[in-house]
């Protein structure tokens, strides 16, 4: 170790002396803590945000080929910054509502939050498992954080023990690969490959079980069962989290594992990806058609918008990553947005879940009615709006990649999002035409609406500035395919 | 100013039309009628130029370059080319004259008509944009513009039509019309792009100077120019009521009376035949195409007659006379005297719109009563429509001194009946018989409505007669000029439009020459030169003999049975009609809307789908069983299978 990695493990590094410092912090001053650290928390990941933007002279590998930091890492960590600390100032009014002012509860998204930066700066298996671990564990305190609720308490045990399972799956997967390549790095992987005769079969077995592990993260098919009941059962704040940055971080080592070490045997895990991509189409679309709650209503939304995402994986090119990265950008602005409208619907206090509590929002408020009306037309792709140009972008990398299967998919992507459309224009049919049963509570917190407001605004500001953000992801996704 | 007199219309319709209630009732008439009268009046002197300008040219000149006033370019899209533009040459300037005339009238005169209705600025905005739709028509530089301002009739006609819109039968026959108009349409729509398609163009110069080479060509077989102008008349035949398409003409009187002088006799109707005058050069091309016109216009001149004579609707009557007269226009033409139809075509309009607005007086003055059963001795009572009626009547039937003086029908129906018989072929002779015989009903129907309605003794509701007067001031001035052109229009036209100046007048904007069919017209024997008023005056006698002395009608029904009932139910067209074509077409439709489409269509496109994707989604809402030994067992058979299918596909 020397001092150059410490250099350039510095995000990482002040997330984690941050970590240590609130938990002393906290344990000194109890649940009083919870805002402040919340608070602080959110500035943290926006320093950490801020280092790794201005880090990228200082590629490589570091701390024994372990970690790597190249332009896609830095973009990745950027996004996963951005989106966990908006995530956790979405939540910072729950922490006094719903979250029983536990201080502990931003400290977990400061863990998970470090658990994605490891994740996506792996250079080695084991780092990825590391990363995946702090993210997972984290996450599964948090699903099952009120702990007195028989629905969270459940949620988080499922997802605990299915999270085992696919944990599991990973270190299975990787220790068959050390086995048939005898190496966990990625670039000793990828020379095991290009120095083999072709026969890779027990590679690919192995990679299949990683690839399980990961799609397990990003909720695709059929590896997806969690998704709805942990969606449900959670907090819509903690819901919101699991929703942005996880996916995010997960989706972005899916790219660097297979385009990296395996990127000579892209002809076979495109098939797998391609059918995972698929299924999670089919079934996200069709699934979310008959939900009533709207938290499980998004999971199948977002097991839908994996499958969209995993398109540009399955192609495999260049265009196919730029294509992933901006969808993915896109959706978690989406998400959030729509999140922090779901949280505003409360009456005496108590969170409400049902899509009919939407009904006749326009009327009692206009403005989160807009910006749920935007979030709605942009989920179901329609222009102007960000959302069309993320579909744009995978379904045109897979039309240009050009192989049957992912035209294919492209066609079922485009025929699913028809289906899609429904639901999304259902819940814009309910705020604006249907009469309002009660009125929800008129309070509601700044952070909601800013958070509603600034993701409404993104959806057409990135239309705009849609070039800037191709441009960064041109540049980022360069990096894994020079090698 | 020929911009103005096309477009000043427009205005006044686009002024009424969009001010809606910002402007009073009064304002609106006032606006749209002002309008047009000086679009008549810019009219008049757009003809005196044309025609000067063309006999100061004299007769050896031959053909004059029409003047064109270019406005916009339409399409230019690869060797398709076409300018909105107008042009003006004797055709156009006569029908300008006709147009804006009756136009103004009916305008002036439906103040006064329309008085208390509710919507005379609607009434009035379509009959404004009902005018520059005309004029746009008969001053147009290639055939789809015309095709625009033919199609802008249509549409306003049946707007017009079905101006009382809360009456069932009103709405029924607008649509009617048209419907049965469409079928003309759509006629006339390939023959335009037939004319493209052989010729290249839609332009009339190109077109008439391009029409020598389609001499020997041939279009699927059959002779390139007579496809041509057998889809073209069929255009006409449809517009212009003509046997077989005329279904509409009669059921059209639900309109307002205003609207049947202005659409249904006097402009409208006769663009049928505008249009075949336009297209002389190619009609005189193919005979057989001409023979067709004028059989089918020989054979509606009598019809229309015979129903003409058993009708009891004042406005019936009228618009069976309308269609008899517009048949003796087109067997006219048929025979090559387009100068002639033209003749017809100007007189008719004078006369038939005189006899419309004083038929819209006499319903006026009897609260909306047109059954002319219940009418009877009101020329007491109103004694300025009667007179009013009798010169349209005088008109219509023909009468006049040879050598002397003669109403406007007169010259004009002796020059068409003269150019038949000169024809001396077997078109242009039964066309002659024909329009004899019809002359005689003519006259005879004339003069039966006359002495029911305004002769004998009244047969209606006494409160009704008590109260009938003379109509207003406003409606009856406006007619004087009708009344003058119907008196005076023949004796003084005839010269231009079937004498002798008839070169120089026209100047190549008809098909004519020194040896045609006009010329034989003038030397026809002296006893067809007498032959249509002897059977008119024969007519309005046996008028007198039915109907002057007490009602012999019902006796004349009972010997001739058969006859009558014909008559009387216009040859069961319309019961022909609807047992081959509305309800075969009305099963058809029944067949596919509920078989075609709610079955099939909705059944497997979006209901089916919808009804399946909404299965489906129960059933894979089903797999979420919230076990988690179910959700662990799919991620495992996940893994299983795709490992399973590298080990089989890719492995081996």
């Amino acid at each position: 170790m020397t001092h150059l990695d410490l250099i350039a493990f510095a995000p990482e590094l002040l997330m984690a002396a941050a970590i240590l410092v609130f938990i002393l912090f906290g344990a000194f001053t109890g649940d009083k803590a919870a805002r402040p650290v919340a608070i602080a928390a959110v500035v943290a990941m926006l320093i950490a945000a801020f280092l790794v933007a201005n880090q990228g002279t200082d590629d490589g590998n570091f701390f024994n080929n372990l970690v790597a930091i190249n332009d896609f890492t830095g973009a990745a960590k950027i996004l996963i910054l951005l989106v966990s600390a908006a995530s956790l100032f979405l939540a910072l009014p729950h922490i006094a509502r719903d979250i029983n002012k536990r201080f502990e509860f931003p400290l977990l998204y400061l863990f998970a939050t470090l658990g994605m930066m490891i994740l996506v700066s792996a250079q080695d298996l084991m780092t990825l498992y590391l990363g995946l671990e702090l993210m997972s564990l984290s996450l599964y305190v948090l699903a099952a954080l009120r702990r007195e609720l028989v629905r969270a308490s459940e949620a988080g045990l499922k997802y605990f023990v299915l999270g085992a399972l696919s944990s599991g799956m990973i270190l299975y997967g990787s220790s068959i690969i050390y086995g048939y390549s005898g190496a966990t790095n990625f670039d000793l992987i990828a020379g095991a490959l290009t120095a083999s005769d072709g026969n890779n079969i027990g590679l690919l077995v192995g990679l299949v079980f990683v690839i399980a592990g990961l799609a397990f993260k990003v909720s695709a098919v059929p590896f997806h069962m969690w998704t709805p009941d942990v969606y449900q059962g959670a907090p819509a704040a903690v819901t919101a989290f699991f929703a942005g940055a996880p996916k995010l971080a997960a989706m972005m080592v899916f790219v660097r594992v297979l385009v990296g070490p395996f990127g000579d045997l892209t002809a076979q895990w495109q098939q797998v990806i391609a059918l995972i991509s698929m299924a999670s189409m089919i079934l996200g679309a069709f699934a979310a058609l008959n939900q009533r709650n709207i938290k499980r209503l998004m999971a199948y939304s977002s097991i839908a918008n994996m499958g969209y995402a995993l398109i540009g994986l399955a192609a495999g090119t260049p265009e196919g990553v730029q294509g992933l990265m901006a969808y993915m950008t896109i959706y978690a602005v989406m998400t959030l947005g729509t999140f922090a409208v779901i949280m505003l619907m409360r009456r005496e206090d108590r969170p409400l879940e049902n899509i009919e509590d939407l009904a006749g929002l326009i009327n009692q408020k206009p403005r989160m009615a807009a910006a749920m009306i935007i979030m709605m037309f942009s989920l179901s792709g329609i222009p102007p709006l960000a959302g069309f140009f993320g579909k744009l972008m995978v379904f045109m990398a897979a039309i240009n990649e050009g192989s049957s299967l992912m035209i294919a998919l492209a066609v079922v992507g485009a025929l699913t999002s028809v289906v899609a459309a429904f639901y999304y224009l259902r819940i814009i049919k309910l705020m604006v035409f249907d009469p309002q049963p009660d009125e929800l509570d008129h309070k509601d917190a700044r952070e909601w609406s800013i958070t509603a407001g600034v993701a409404a605004a993104l959806l057409i500001v990135l239309t705009l500035g849609f070039q800037h953000l191709h441009a960064w992801f041109v540049g980022a996704s360069a990096v894994l395919f020079t090698g | 100013m020929y911009f103005a007199i096309v477009f000043l219309p427009l205005f006044g319709a686009l002024i009424t039309g969009l001010g809606g209630k910002r402007l009073s009732m009064r304002a609106a008439q006032v606006i749209t009628s002002s309008f047009l009268v000086a679009a008549a009046i810019l009219a008049t002197y757009a003809f005196i130029g044309v025609v000067q300008h063309n006999m100061a040219a004299g007769e050896g000149h031959g053909a004059i370059e029409p003047i064109k006033v270019q406005l916009l370019t339409w399409f230019s899209s690869g060797d398709f080319k076409l300018d909105w533009a107008l042009r003006i040459d004797t055709l156009s300037a006569v029908m300008f004259i006709v147009v804006t005339y009756v136009s103004s009238v009916v305008h002036i005169y439906s103040i006064g008509y329309m008085e208390g209705d509710q919507g005379v600025r609607r009434f009035h905005t379509y009959l404004s944009l009902f005018t520059f739709a005309m004029l746009m028509l008969v001053s147009s530089d290639n055939l789809v513009q015309l095709f625009f301002g033919w199609e802008g009739v249509g549409v306003c006609s049946y707007l017009l039509i079905g101006y009382y819109y809360h009456k069932d039968s009103a709405n029924q026959a607008a649509m009617k019309a048209f419907i049965v108009n469409r079928v003309g349409d759509f006629g006339f729509a390939l023959g335009i792009f037939a004319t493209f398609l052989l010729v290249g163009s839609v332009d009339f110069d190109v077109i008439f100077h391009g029409a020598e080479g389609l001499k020997e060509q041939s279009l699927m077989g059959f002779d390139a120019v007579t496809v041509i102008c057998l889809l073209l008349f069929i255009g006409a035949m449809g517009k212009s009521a003509q046997l077989g398409l005329h279904t509409w003409l009669p059921d059209a009187m639900e309109g307002p009376t205003p609207v049947s002088a202005l659409i249904h006799a006097a402009t409208m109707v006769t663009a049928g035949v505008f249009l075949v005058c336009r297209m002389s050069p190619l009609f005189e091309m193919s005979p057989f195409a001409s023979d067709v016109v004028t059989y089918v216009g020989a054979a509606t001149a009598l019809f229309a007659a015979t129903v003409g004579m058993t009708q009891f609707d004042i406005k019936r009557v009228i618009a069976y006379s309308t269609c008899s007269q517009l048949g003796y226009m087109f067997f006219a033409a048929g025979v090559g005297a387009y100068g002639g139809a033209m003749f017809h075509l100007m007189t008719h309009a004078f006369f038939k719109a005189l006899l419309f607005l004083g038929a819209g007086s006499v319903i006026h003055a009897l609260h909306h009563e047109q059954d002319m059963r219940k009418m009877g001795g009101i020329w007491r009572k109103i004694p300025i429509t009667y007179t009013y009626m009798v010169i349209g009547s005088l008109a219509l039937a023909g009468v006049g001194i040879p050598g002397v003086f003669g109403f406007a029908g007169f010259y004009s129906k002796d020059a068409i009946l003269e150019s038949a018989y000169a024809a001396h072929s077997l078109a242009g002779n039964t066309a002659f018989w024909f329009g004899i015989i019809a002359a005689f009903m003519t006259a005879f129907y004339s003069w039966r409505l006359l002495l029911l309605t305004f002769h004998g003794t009244y047969r209606g509701d006494k409160h009704t007669f008590d109260h009938a007067h003379e109509s207003p001031a406003v409606m009856i001035v406006p007619l004087a000029l009708l009344a003058l052109g119907a008196i005076f229009a023949g004796l003084y036209a005839y010269e231009w439009f079937f004498g002798h100046d008839r070169f120089a007048f026209f100047a190549g904007a008809i098909a004519q020459d020194h040896h045609d069919i006009v010329d034989k017209a003038h030397h026809v024997p002296e006893w067809v030169k007498l032959a249509p008023l002897v059977v008119g005056l024969a007519g309005i006698a046996t008028a007198y003999l039915v109907y002057g002395f007490g009602n012999l009608g019902p006796m004349l029904s009972k010997m001739f049975m058969p006859l009558d009932v014909l008559f009387r139910n216009k040859w069961f067209f319309d019961e022909i009609y609807d047992a081959i074509f509305v309800r075969p077409a009305l099963a058809i439709g029944r067949f596919f809307w509920q078989v075609g489409d709610i079955k099939i269509i909705d059944g497997l496109g979006p209901n089916g789908i919808a009804g399946r994707i909404a299965a489906g989604a129960r059933q894979i809402a089903r797999l979420q069983t919230g076990y988690i030994y179910h959700y662990a067992f799919a991620m495992l058979i996940g893994v299983v299978v795709f490992a399973t299918y590298y080990l089989l596909v890719v492995g081996l």
